[in-house]
Parts: structure tokens; sequence; C-alpha cells
């Protein structure tokens, strides 16, 4: 399919299809250990992978100058003494019986933690997004190779998901659906609206990348010289070589996750996981601490889509908070986990270049298909008009058919899992 | 601190916290009754509703712009009411249609309840899909007529308080037609035969299938009524604010946090549920700056004293809900789940 674009439109969207697909796969990979081998409800995924996003801001970026010291280790204190109320908060809730006084010696504790926490924030804040606005107006990162991010953003992810997962978990499947989701509106809040963190809606632009730049390519003598060899046009060979050199660093993570994944699904802990997902009693009653091994999995899962995520906005060069749509980021990840075979990591992973695929194709075949059903009515014609401006909506139309029909006529998926 | 004090600052409070929340409640209210009702029924949850309404909302919105093209229009009250049932009855031929094509199938299978929630996706993408291929993904507005009941500046007047209290035509519809609705619902669901067989399937479906109460008619009320009250919550929702395919996806989450606050599958707390949410949302994004003003004239606060930015409303509705899961998981009025 993905040769079939490279020869009927050109090679360089092939593999921006094949780059993505790569990263897609790897979130449905991720989504399919939570779904498929332990029937985890996550509909937060949108969450995990933008937070893999601001690892990469968070690492790979140079330092604001001035930031540290104008107001950034204020921002610490103020983020430690948010974590030192609600510890306490803990405290006295374990600690003092239940009653009354609790529950107000609670609400008071959280009220002038609030009011304190403002008091500390809110002036750093200030100070460091005031720093040349147009540009910096955030803390900026440590600086580090952009590869470093990729497990950090897993790490991230890992425990934004231990949190939801602690309270979530052990109560009915819905209940972990519904938090997954709200947690991921959270967090995309946050990107949006904290502009010291990441710029906010202003975006970080230009992170850096483990690859060469095409312009550095394009003056290479040896590179040119390559180029001309094989006939083409040094433009065109250097956008190519960037993108396959994501492709191969993108394909040697997939790869390492899915033989990772394989081995797991394998193992006796692969095992244990698919008896509880079958028969969660029994497993209970074989001395199995169900919550614990859900909360292990959920973990693990939302690491691998924190990965995905860091890989995405490095292939991006950028963090545009406000393209994270859930429709995108979280539901096509589940087309992809459902049309590829709940439980079977090569069938996730299959699942994640078809659907990928096909999302950004059904555009350009809509506009054909409607191009062609109005082509007896007139160029200026309101309807014809309204239809076209309309097709990019046949997307969603179409991957909702898509889940709709495999769940009833294929239930199992391309590849079936055990 | 004078009389006047106190009541500029209730007039305030009342402007900005008391009829917002009231009214923003009780579209919360109204969506969550449908959840409720597909919970306690149906027995799943149904991520498709958000879009349902939108649904609903946007079929009630181009009948609405095509009565006012046609110089139909109802004085002061806005020309949606006019344009209501029709969306009503769109609603609930689509919701029939899809319970016939897709959910019918998983029922008579019996599967489990979190693959039809898998299901709801997927009509959710269709649905989403369906309302932005018809109108487009952007703002619009369909409300007129009288923009107030009754203005700041005829309340300053006629009061000869500093501060004015608007109160919205949208506000009032709002309230209004939620209290009509509510009652119309337990009216039907108490008193109707066909609503205490639906009490009925959802208390004990075995036993209710053992009293020869007909499965089908009741999840077809069930659907009618779900279509009925999701149309209603989105079409107020639209007139209050506006219409927004995204603001309804979004709305999903109040909603199914006022649901569960309540107790899924008990239509009273669905209600309380929703103001719990409004009320919580309001007061905590609101700058009490104003308030405080008036009653604590000696304090003077730096800022405009507000705990959370309006930024993170969705992250109240989702704290109330985390803390409902933690103390209290089967919600206020102790609804089916656990």
């Amino acid at each position: 399919m993905i040769v079939t674009t490279g020869v009927i439109q050109s090679w360089n969207s092939a593999l921006l299809i094949l780059n993505m697909g790569l990263v897609s796969a790897i979130m449905s990979l991720g989504l399919n250990l939570q779904w498929g081998l332990a029937g985890l409800f996550n509909v937060g995924v949108m969450g995990f992978v933008a937070l893999g996003g601001l690892a990469t801001v968070l690492i790979a970026m140079p330092a604001t100058p001035t930031a540290w010291g104008a107001g950034g280790a204020r921002i610490v204190i103020a983020l430690l003494f948010a974590s030192v109320v609600i510890a306490a908060v803990i405290g006295v809730y374990k600690r003092m019986p239940n009653s009354t006084t609790r529950f107000v010696v609670m609400l008071a504790l959280l009220l002038i933690g609030v009011i304190i926490y403002r008091a500390i924030l809110d002036p750093a804040v200030a100070t460091v997004e005031a720093i040349n606005p147009a540009l910096a107006g955030y803390i900026g990162g440590l600086n580090l190779p952009v590869l470093v991010a990729w497990p950090v953003g897993g790490v991230l992810a890992a425990c934004a998901a231990w949190l939801i997962g602690k309270t979530a978990l052990g109560l009915r499947s819905d209940y972990l659906a519904i938090g997954t989701l709200g947690i991921a509106e959270i967090i995309i809040a946050v990107l949006k609206h904290e502009d010291w963190l990441a710029r906010g809606v202003k975006n970080v632009i230009g992170i850096p990348r483990p690859v060469p730049y095409e312009i550095d390519l394009q003056q290479d003598a040896n590179f040119l010289a390559r180029a001309t060899d094989l006939g083409i046009d040094p433009t065109i060979a250097s956008s190519l070589f960037v993108k396959l050199n994501y492709a191969i660093l993108f394909a040697v993570v997939l790869l390492t996750l899915f033989i990772m994944a394989q081995l797991a699904l394998n193992s006796p802990w692969g095992r244990m996981m698919r008896a509880i997902r079958d028969n969660e009693v029994t497993a209970a009653a074989m001395g199995k601490d169900v919550t614990a091994r859900h909360l292990q999995v959920f973990v693990l899962g939302s690491a691998i889509c924190g990965i995905a995520g860091a890989m995405m906005t490095t292939l991006d060069g950028q963090l545009t908070p406000a393209s994270y749509q859930p429709l995108r980021f979280t539901f096509l990840v589940w087309v992809m986990v459902i049309l590829g075979g709940s439980g079977n990591n090569l069938g996730a992973v299959l699942g994640g270049f078809f659907i990928w695929f096909f999302w950004v194709q059904v555009e350009p075949i809509g506009l054909l298909l409607i191009e062609f059903a109005t082509i007896g009515l007139a160029d200026e014609s309101w309807f014809k008009q309204h239809l076209l401006a309309s097709a990019a909506y046949m997307r969603l139309f179409t991957m909702g058919l898509i889940l709709l029909l495999v769940l009833r006529f294929w239930p199992r998926g391309l590849i079936p899992g055990r | 601190m004078g009389e006047i004090d106190i009541a500029n600052a209730f007039v305030v409070l009342a402007n900005f916290v008391l009829i917002p929340s009231i009214s923003y409640g009780s579209q919360l209210a109204l969506g969550a009754l449908g959840i409720t009702l597909v919970y306690g029924i149906l027995r799943f949850s149904n991520f498709a509703h958000g879009d349902t309404m939108a649904f609903g909302a946007m079929i009630t919105m181009l009948c609405t712009w095509w009565l006012q093209h046609q110089g139909i229009h109802l004085g002061p009250l806005p020309t949606a009411l006019i344009a209501l049932p029709i969306g009503i009855i769109a609603c609930v031929a689509l919701l029939l249609a899809i319970d016939r094509s897709v959910y019918r199938f998983y029922r008579t299978r019996r599967a489990k309840p979190v693959i039809l929630v898998i299901v709801s996706m997927g009509v959710m993408f269709v649905m989403n899909g369906l309302v932005r291929f018809v109108v487009g993904p952007g703002d619009q507005r369909f409300a007129d007529g009288e923009r107030f009941v009754i203005s700041a500046r005829e309340f300053r007047d006629l009061t000869g308080l500093q501060e004015g209290l608007a109160f919205r035509t949208s506000q009032g519809i709002t309230i209004l037609t939620a209290i009509i609705v509510v009652i119309a619902l337990f009216w039907f669901l108490n008193k109707t035969k066909t609503g205490k067989s639906m009490r009925a399937y959802s208390d004990n479906e075995d036993l209710a299938l053992l009293s020869g109460i007909n499965p089908n008619r009741v999840v077809t009320y069930t659907w009618i009524l779900v279509a009925i009250l999701a149309t209603v919550a989105g079409a107020l929702y639209g007139l209050d604010k506006s219409f927004k395919p995204f603001t309804y996806f979004q709305l999903l989450l109040p909603i199914f946090a006022a649901a569960v606050v309540g107790g899924l599958g008990n239509p009273l707390g669905a209600i309380a549920g929703g103001y719990l949410i409004a009320f919580s949302e309001v007061t905590i994004t609101y700058a009490w700056k104003k308030v405080l003003g008036y009653l604590v004239p000696w304090w003077e606060p730096t800022g405009i004293v507000q705990f959370i930015s309006t930024d993170y409303k969705f992250a109240i509705s989702f704290s109330i809900l985390l803390i409902a899961l933690l103390f209290r998981p089967t919600g206020l009025f102790r609804g089916k789940a656990y």
C-alpha cells in the first residue's frame, strides 16, 4: 500500500505515511497491551501521548538563559509545596478517625494550601513568561540529546498512569474509561494554558533532531555527489534521506518494543494476565492480586504510548498542544487495535499501519468520490461547494463505520489473538 | 457594612454565580439523565451521548434557520422553541435506527457491557462525522428573540442598587424547560405502565421478562426518552452559549461526572449530580473580589480572588468524579454500580 502511494503520489509522502504509521503502530501496541492482554479500557491515550511530547521539550530544548534565575526555582518550590500539601491531606485522611472534623481539617488544609501555592507560583510565572515572550517565555529544557526524551516521555506517562490507575482500577471498567478520558483532557488543558512550561498555544518550535538537517545535507559535498550518482535532485534526496533516517530509528524502537511485547505475551506473566482477563474471579481465587497486576500492565501500556508521543513530537519538530484531538489520538488508536485483533501484537502493529494509511488517504479518496458523484451539478452550485468543503469530515464517518463493521462481522480482527 | 452592601453582594453573587450555575446545571442534569437511563436499562456507558446532543441541537438549529428565513418568529421567545420538536423527532428516528442496526445485535447476544461501550465509540465517530459533515466544525449561533428577561440596567433602575442583575431569556427558558421535562419524565417513570415496566426492567431484567414485560418495547421507549432529553439538553446549551460540535464532545466529562456522582442508573441522582457539578465549577472558577469587596470592605485582596482559572474547569468535574469514586463509588443516591 505504502509502495503504491510512493509510485502514485510521491515517495516523500509515502515515507511520511510510513513514519507516522510506525508511530501509530507503537501506540496501538501500547493500547493492545492494556486492552488485548488485560481487558483494561483506556480512553486517555491522547494524554499519555501529549506527555511524551512534553518530555521532548523539557529534555531537548535549550534552557532559557535567565528563566531559572528569574523564577524557575520559585516554580519548583511552588510545585514541591503543592505535593507537600497533598501529602498532608492524605496523611490527615489516614490518621484521623472518620468524622466531620476530619473533613473540615482536610478542606481547610486544601484551601489554605491553594492560596499559599498561588502566592508562591503566580509572581514566578509572571516573570518567567515576561522573558522575551515572542521567542521564549518559558523555562526551557535541559539541552540534552532528543533521544533521551523518548524514555523520559515513557516515564512521565507511566507516572500519570500510576496516579489514575491507583484510583480507578478495581472499580467497574467504565470508571477507568471515564477517569482516563478526564485525565487526558486535563493534561491537554495544562499544556495549553501553562505558558511557563511549554509556551502553551504559542507552541514550541525547532525542537532539535536526532537526524541531520536537509539544509546541511544540501551543502555537504559527499551527499551531493552521491545524489547525483543516483540521479535524484539534491533537494528531494535530502528530504528523503532525513525521512529514511527517521524511519530506521522508529523501526528499531518498534521492533524492540514488539519483541518485548511478544516475549511478555508468551511468558508466564502473559499467561497470568490472560487468565485474569478471561476470569477475574478464578484468578483471584488462585491467589493473583488482580488490581496490582492491572495497575502494572496499565502503567506499562501507557509508558509505551508516552514513548510514541515523544517520537511523534520529535518527528514534527514542534509541540502544538492545540493539535491534540481526542478523536485523532485516542479513538483512532482504538480503531487500530480493534481492527488488528485485540490481544495480538502483530495484529496491533498491522492495524496501526492500515488505519493510519486510511486516515490519511480517505480524504483524497472521498474528495474524488464526491467530485465523481456531483459531476452532473454545476461547479458553482451551493450543494456541491458544501459537499466538497465537508469532504474532510468523511474520514471520521468512515473510521466509525470501519469500527462498527469490524466489531459486528469480524470481532476477532485481522489476526485474532488468543 | 450596611444592608445595602449585603444586598449588592447578593446581587453580584446571583448574577455571576447562582443564575449561571442553575442554568448550566439544568443542562448538565438533562444530559446526565440520558446517560443514566441508558446505563440503567441498556447497561452500558454511552460515549455517543455528547454527539447525540450535538445531532439533536444541529437539527433544531437548521430548522430554526429555515423558520427565520421564512419569517416565522415567536415574538420575544427564541424561534428554536418551535424547531425543538422537529429536532426531537429527527433524533428519535436516528437513535432508533442506530439501535436496530447496531445495538440490537449485541443485546440479543448478551454481549459484555464493555463491548457495547466500544460500539458506542464507533457510533460516536459516525455521529461526529455526520454533524461536522452537515454544519462544519465552527461556532454557530441560532438564538433570537428578546435577549433579556431583565437586563442589568433595568434591574438597577428598579431597585436603586449599585449592582445590576441580568437574567437572560435563554437562562430562563433553560430553567423552565428543564423543570417541565424533569416533571414529565418522573411522571412517566412512576405513573404510566410503560414507565413502571422500564423501572422493573432496570431493577431486575430476568424477573421483568418472566412477568411478561416486552423488552423491545422497553428499549424503544428508553431510546425515545434519551433522544428527547439529549435534544432538549443540546438545544438549550446551544441557545445559552453557542453551537460547536467539539464542545458537545467535551461536555461528556461533566455529564458523566454528574451521573456517577449522583449514582449511575438513578435519575434523581443524575439531577443532583448535574447541579453539584455546575455549582462547583462556577464557584471555584469565579473571581470573588467584587463580592468580598461588599462583604469585607476593609480587606483589599491583591488578586481577583479566584481559586482556579476557568481554563481548568474540566479539572473540577474530574476531581469531583475522583472524590466520588474514591469515597462513595455508588454515588450520592446509591446507583447500581459498585
